[in-house]
């Protein structure tokens, strides 16, 4: 039997696809998010260096691990999109930015909080805090290029260029930036050999997973809506029960 | 290399143009010693970096420019039905309009530099990585107008899109002036910033060629 690779990359298909996944996502992402919340609250021991201001940690490290691979994959979707001129994957890609961004946003706040009693400042101008500021300003300009072009197919095409620029030089900026200035620790959750915690990586673990499927629920959550905006003047459209009533 | 002369012709038609960029570039380094007080130690130490992000500014103002009017008159067009390749054309554009906009500012930092108390030897290298780096500020900045061409409130988006992609230059660039003046070899900021300008040489004329194409359909 042959499968058709190709089935939900049109629209009108993904649609209802995307419709029956999200509650999946969101319900899973909530019950992760409990989960991981209260093993790193209550069931993992104190740091010995950090005693419990490391807890943010299970906030910070999903965020800023989603904010850089969600970039990845925008601009995955966004050569897609350019390269085989799919409407689907540049609607993807539009949809992903938001979230990206308010990943960059949640990973610098907490690393802020986190930095106060660590490092006794707000704000250090250490190599991963600047290269993950770039990172949201890269973002922005995504958002800000896509959305002051009239036309959509435009919009998708620049911002699309402008996300595969971006992703080109998102390492040159990151290994320009570390070679300036580093402090920030080094990472922890090693292939081989960690030195954490057993509950400590749960923790982490749960919440990244429960990160990845609320970023999925929200993207697919967006992309409906703009599916259903950039369609409306279809026949699928308006025979949707959802639209019918 | 027709359209570099027509678009220096062009650039010296309209002197003006030329000269705004000029001299924001040194009022924004003259504004600096007013805003942080007359200290020369700080000021040397502030030197290179206060004249790169200026050269980064005035840089990015004329960039709207670099499109724009041939877009309005429909010889960016006739550009495009051309036989030559797009990006050789585009690779002219970027090269006069370095030469308007980057060299004047590699040849006015001296000057600046001596206003800063910079020595000769720190001078001399960030003179050399201005050079350098001026060239690639100007093609990577090539890429945001072309995406930019023709939308309203294009001059601030611009600045959004362009000025993180500019941060490798800048780093590269005050990194080596520092390293010269704490006695560090400088051969590797150097070296990065050559193969960084080898890379955009090589990139950015065919990515803006097909920016241009997208804004133009």
């Amino acid at each position: 039997m042959a499968i058709n690779w190709f089935k939900y990359s049109a629209p009108t298909t993904f649609y209802g696809l995307a419709g029956k996944l999200i509650p999946w996502f969101a319900y899973s992402a909530a019950i992760l998010f409990a989960i991981g919340l209260y093993i790193g609250f209550f069931v993992a021991p104190m740091d010995a260096q950090q005693g419990e201001f490391y807890r943010i940690i299970f906030i910070h490290v999903p965020a800023s691990i989603l904010s850089m691979f969600l970039y990845m994959i925008m601009a995955g979707y966004a050569a897609l999109g350019l390269i085989f001129n799919t409407r689907l994957s540049a609607m993807m890609a539009s949809a992903i930015a938001p979230t990206g961004a308010l990943f960059a946003v949640i990973s610098l706040w907490t690393g802020a909080l986190w930095g106060k009693p660590m490092w006794g400042a707000w704000w250090l101008w250490d190599a991963r805090m600047t290269s993950e500021l770039i990172l949201l300003f890269l973002y922005l300009g995504f958002i800000a290029l896509h959305a002051s072009i009239d036309d959509p197919r435009r919009a998708d095409r620049a911002a699309a260029l402008l996300a595969i620029v971006g992703s080109v030089n998102v390492p040159i900026i990151y290994f320009s930036v570390q070679w300036w200035n580093t402090l920030h620790q080094g990472s922890t959750i090693k292939f081989s050999g960690t030195t954490m915690h057993v509950a400590m990586q749960q923790a982490l673990f749960i919440m990244l997973v429960a990160c990845w499927f609320y970023a999925f629920a929200v993207a697919l959550t967006r992309v409906r809506s703009i599916i259903l905006e950039r369609e409306r003047n279809t026949t699928w459209i308006t025979e949707l029960p959802e639209v019918k009533q | 290399m027709l359209v570099i002369r027509r678009d220096l012709v062009l650039a010296m038609r309209r002197r003006a143009d030329v000269l705004t960029t000029l001299i924001f570039f040194v009022m924004v380094v003259s504004l600096f010693p007013l805003g942080v007080g007359p200290e020369m130690a700080m000021l040397r130490k502030m030197a290179a970096g206060v004249l790169w992000v200026a050269a980064l500014l005035s840089s990015m103002l004329s960039l709207g420019r670099l499109f724009s009017a041939d877009y309005l008159d429909g010889t960016l067009e006739q550009m495009m039905l051309a036989p030559q390749s797009l990006s050789m054309l585009v690779l002219g554009k970027m090269t006069a309009h370095w030469m308007v906009s980057g060299l004047p500012l590699v040849l006015l930092a001296p000057v600046l530099g001596l206003q800063f108390d910079m020595s000769v030897q720190a001078l001399g290298v960030l003179i050399f990585g201005l050079l350098l780096g001026t060239p690639v500020l100007s093609m990577i900045g090539a890429i945001g107008a072309a995406l930019t061409l023709g939308l309203r409130g294009g001059g601030v988006l611009l600045s959004l899109l362009v000025l993180p992609l500019y941060i490798p230059m800048l780093i590269f660039g005050t990194g080596a002036v520092e390293a010269v003046a704490s006695g560090l070899s400088i051969a590797s900021h150097l070296s990065l910033m050559g193969a960084l300008l080898v890379l955009s040489l090589v990139f950015t004329p065919w990515v803006t060629a097909h920016a241009l194409r997208i804004s133009m359909e």
